[in-house]
C-alpha cells in the first residue's frame, strides 16, 4: 500500500537555525500517527512546511490519493488544502467574529465554485450550492457535537469547543490527511477523553489519515498506531507506542538524563 | 467604583494641565508698556474645565465598561436597535415613512438642501464601496479617493474627447476604477495593516499628482469644466429639474449599491473576505486563494468609487485635482469606521452623519471642526464598534 503522506529528508533552516534536519516520515491510509518531542523540537515547523506556509530548504513532500502521487513542495497553502491536507493550529486561529457555522462554511470554500456574478444574481446553481454548503456544514457540526452553538460567534465558545471547531472547520475541506497541532492543549481530562474518541471516530468513519502533534502522552499512547519522536529537528525514534515507551533515547530526550544512570 | 480615586486622578490631570498651559495662557508680556501681565483667571478656567472634562470622561468610560460586562454575559448579539428593526410591526410603517420622505425630499426642501443630500448620497456609495475593502476584507486602504478620481476623470475626459454621455460613462468608469483597484492590489498583496495603509496613501497621492502635473492628459490644476449634468432621454431640463433628477439617480445608485453589497457579503466571496480579515493564515489554510480574494475586494470596492466619481463630476460640472486630496480618503474611512465596519446600515448612517453634520454645524462657524473632532474621538472611545454594529447572519435548522 502506498503511504498517503511521504516526507523524504525534509530540512528547514531559519537563518542559522536548523529547525528540521533530514526528517523522513510516512503516514499510511487510515493510520493515526503521532509526532512528539520536547518544546522547540520543530514539530509545528514540520506542519508549516507540509501545508505550504513555509517553503522547506530541502527535501520532498509527496501526497498520494486515489492512486495519484503529487509533489507538494512550493505549493501555496490554499493549493495544499485543495489537494487534500487540512490542519488545525497550536494557538487557536478561528475566525473569531464569524459564527460557528460560518467558520465551517469557510472550510467548504475550496470545494465550491460560485463567483461574483453568482453572488449578485443568486441564480439557481448558486442557491443550491449555498443551501448545500449550509446543510453540509451543519452536519459536520452535529458530528463534532457543536450543533448547539451554530449561531454563536466563535470567540464566545468555551475553550474546548473552540479546539473542536478547528477540527470541524478542517474536516469541511474534505481532507485525506488531517494534521492536528496539539488538539488537547488546555483541555481537562473529560474533554481530552471526548477528543480521543472523536479522533478515532474520524479515522474510522471517514477514512482520513491523521498526523498529530501532542504533549499529552496518555492520549498519544492510547490512540496512535505509530509514533515519531523528534528532538532538535532530528528524528530520534520511531515505532508503536510500546516500543517508544521503552526507547532509551526517547526517555533521555524527555527526562534529560540517562534512564540507567 | 472608586469615586474618590477617580476624582483624585481627574484632579491630578487638571493640575498637570494648569502647569502645562501656564506659560502660554497665564503669562503675557505686554510689549507696549514693558510689563508682564499675570492672567490668573485663565488658569482657573483651565483647571476647572479640565477637571470637569476629565471627570465626565472617566464616568462615561466606567459606564461603558459596566454595560460591556452585562452584554458579554447575555446571549445573542443583537442591539436593541436591531431588535426593533426585525420587529415587523415597527419595521413596515418605518420603512413606509422613510420611502415617503426620500421621495418627497427634493420637493419639500430647497435646491441647496437637495444638493447637500446628493453629496451625502455620493458618500454613502463611497462608504459602502470602501466598506468592502476595509470593513469586510480588513485591508486598510487610505488611497480610496484615487478611484473616485478615476471615475470623475473618466467622465470628464471621455466626454471632453469623445462626447460620451453620463449613462455610457457610468459602466465604463466602474470598470476603469475596478482595473485601477487591481492595479493597486497587485503590488500590495503581501502588505498588511500599517504598511498597506502607507502604500495606499501614497497611491492616492500619486494619482492626484499625476492629474495635477500631466497637463496634456488631465488639463492640470485648472481641471475640466463644462461637464454635462445627467441626462434623461435627451430632454432639456432646467437646473432645478436637473438637480431633482440627479437626486433620484443617486437614490437609484445607492439602492443598487446596497443590493449588490448585501448580496456579496452573504455569499461565498463575502465570507472569504471576512475570513481574510479575521485571520490571513487560517484563511489560506482553509483553501482560500489569498491573491484572488484580495484583488476581488480591491476591484469590487473601487467600482463604487468609480461610479460615485462620475456622479460627482456630473453634479459639479467641473473637476480638478483639488477635489481628490487625502482628506477625502480620510473622511470616507471615518464613515466606515464610525458607522460600523462591515455593517451596511452603519455605513449609511455614518455617511449621513459625517456629511450632513458639518453642513448643519456651519452655524457654529469656527467651532464646527472642533465639535466634529470631539465627536469622532468620543465615538471611537465609547462605541468603537460604530453607530450600528455588524451582526452576523443566523440560520435555523429543524432537527430530523
Ligand atoms: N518563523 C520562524 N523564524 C525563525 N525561527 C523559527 C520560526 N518558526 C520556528 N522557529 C524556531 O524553530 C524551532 C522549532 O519551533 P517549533 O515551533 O516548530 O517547535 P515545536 O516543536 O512546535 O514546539 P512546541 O512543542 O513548543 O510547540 C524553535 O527554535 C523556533 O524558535
Ligand atoms: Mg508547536
Amino acid at each position: 500500500m502506498e503511504p498517503v503522506l511521504e516526507v523524504n529528508s525534509l530540512t528547514m533552516d531559519f537563518g542559522g537555525l536548523r529547525a528540521i534536519d533530514q526528517l523522513n516520515l510516512r503516514v499510511m491510509p487510515s493510520e493515526i500517527v503521532a509526532l512528539i518531542g520536547p518544546n522547540g523540537a520543530g514539530k509545528t515547523t514540520f506542519f508549516n512546511c507540509i501545508t505550504g506556509i513555509y517553503t522547506p530548504s530541502a527535501g520532498d513532500i509527496f501526497l498520494s490519493v486515489n492512486g495519484r502521487r503529487e509533489r507538494l513542495n512550493g505549493l501555496k497553502p490554499n493549493r495544499v488544502t485543495q489537494k487534500g491536507i487540512a490542519r488545525t493550529f497550536q494557538n487557536i486561529r478561528l475566525f473569531q467574529n464569524m459564527t460557528v457555522l460560518e467558520n465551517v462554511m469557510i472550510g467548504r470554500h475550496c470545494r465550491t465554485s460560485s463567483g461574483i456574478l453568482g453572488a449578485i444574481f443568486r441564480d439557481r446553481r448558486t442557491r443550491l450550492e449555498e443551501e448545500k454548503v449550509v446543510s453540509d456544514s451543519y452536519k459536520i457540526l452535529e458530528k463534532i457535537g457543536l450543533d448547539r452553538f451554530v449561531n454563536e460567534l466563535a470567540m464566545n465558545l468555551p475553550y474546548g469547543a473552540q479546539r473542536r471547531l478547528e477540527i470541524a472547520r478542517a474536516l469541511a475541506t474534505e481532507p485525506f490527511l488531517l494534521l492536528l497541532d496539539e488538539p488537547a492543549a488546555g483541555m481537562n481530562q473529560k474533554e481530552t477523553q471526548e477528543l480521543d474518541e472523536l479522533i478515532v471516530n474520524i479515522r474510522d468513519t471517514e477514512n482520513i489519515s491523521i498526523l498529530l502533534i501532542e504533549h499529552d502522552m496518555k492520549l498519544v499512547m492510547r490512540i496512535s498506531d505509530r509514533i515519531y519522536v523528534v528532538d532538535y529537528g532530528k528524528k530520534i525514534a520511531r515505532g508503536n507506542p510500546l516500543e517508544i515507551q521503552r526507547n532509551p533515547a526517547v526517555i533521555k530526550a524527555y527526562l534529560g538524563e540517562d534512564p540507567d544512570a | 467604583m472608586n469615586v474618590r480615586g477617580e476624582l483624585k486622578k481627574s484632579f491630578q490631570i487638571s493640575a498637570w494641565f494648569m502647569f502645562l498651559t501656564f506659560p502660554i495662557l497665564v503669562i503675557r508680556v505686554n510689549t507696549v508698556e514693558n510689563v508682564i501681565e499675570w492672567r490668573w483667571y485663565n488658569m482657573a478656567i483651565v483647571g476647572v474645565s479640565t477637571f470637569l472634562g476629565s471627570a465626565l470622561w472617566r464616568y462615561l468610560l466606567s459606564v461603558k465598561e459596566k454595560s460591556q460586562r452585562i452584554n458579554a454575559a447575555s446571549p445573542g448579539n443583537m442591539t436593541s436597535f436591531q431588535k426593533a428593526f426585525s420587529d415587523k410591526r415597527f419595521f413596515y410603517p418605518a420603512l413606509f415613512i422613510l420611502i415617503g420622505f426620500v421621495i418627497s425630499f427634493p420637493f419639500l426642501f430647497s435646491m441647496y438642501q437637495a444638493n447637500i443630500m446628493i453629496t451625502a448620497l455620493i458618500y454613502v456609495m463611497l462608504g459602502l464601496g470602501l466598506n468592502i475593502v476595509v470593513g469586510l476584507a480588513g485591508l486598510l486602504d487610505l488611497g480610496y479617493v484615487a478611484f473616485y478620481a478615476v471615475g470623475a476623470y473618466s467622465y470628464g475626459l471621455l466626454n471632453f474627447h469623445f462626447g460620451l454621455g453620463f449613462w455610457t460613462t457610468l459602466p465604463i468608469a466602474a470598470i476603469l476604477a475596478a482595473l485601477a483597484g487591481i492595479l493597486l492590489g497587485y503590488p500590495v498583496l503581501r502588505l498588511r495593516g500599517d504598511y498597506l495603509a502607507i502604500v495606499t496613501l501614497g497611491f492616492g497621492e500619486i494619482i492626484r499628482l499625476v492629474l495635477e502635473n500631466w497637463g496634456e492628459f488631465s488639463h492640470g490644476p485648472s481641471g475640466i469644466a463644462n461637464i454635462p449634468r445627467p441626462s434623461l432621454l435627451g430632454i432639456d431640463m432646467t437646473l432645478t429639474q436637473n438637480t431633482i433628477f440627479t437626486y433620484f439617480v443617486m437614490i437609484g445608485l445607492v439602492l443598487f449599491t446596497i443590493f449588490v453589497v448585501n448580496r456579496l457579503q452573504n455569499s461565498r466571496i463575502g465570507r472569504a473576505w471576512i475570513a481574510l480579515r479575521e485571520d490571513e493564515i487560517a484563511c489560506q489554510a482553509m483553501g482560500i486563494d489569498r491573491t484572488r480574494t484580495k484583488l476581488t475586494a480591491f476591484a469590487l470596492g473601487a467600482t463604487w468609487a468609480g461610479m460615485g466619481g462620475v456622479v460627482f463630476a456630473a453634479k459639479t460640472t467641473f473637476i480638478n485635482p483639488a477635489s481628490f486630496t487625502i482628506w477625502e480618503s480620510v473622511i470616507i474611512l471615518c464613515i466606515v469606521v464610525l458607522g460600523g465596519m462591515g455593517s451596511i446600515l452603519g455605513v449609511i448612517s455614518g455617511a449621513l452623519v459625517l456629511t450632513l453634520l458639518p453642513e448643519y454645524l456651519r452655524a457654529f462657524s469656527e467651532y464646527r471642526m472642533l465639535i466634529f473632532g470631539i465627536m469622532l474621538v468620543s465615538m471611537m472611545v465609547f462605541r468603537p464598534e460604530g453607530i450600528i454594529r455588524n451582526v452576523r447572519r443566523t440560520y435555523t435548522f429543524s432537527k430530523e
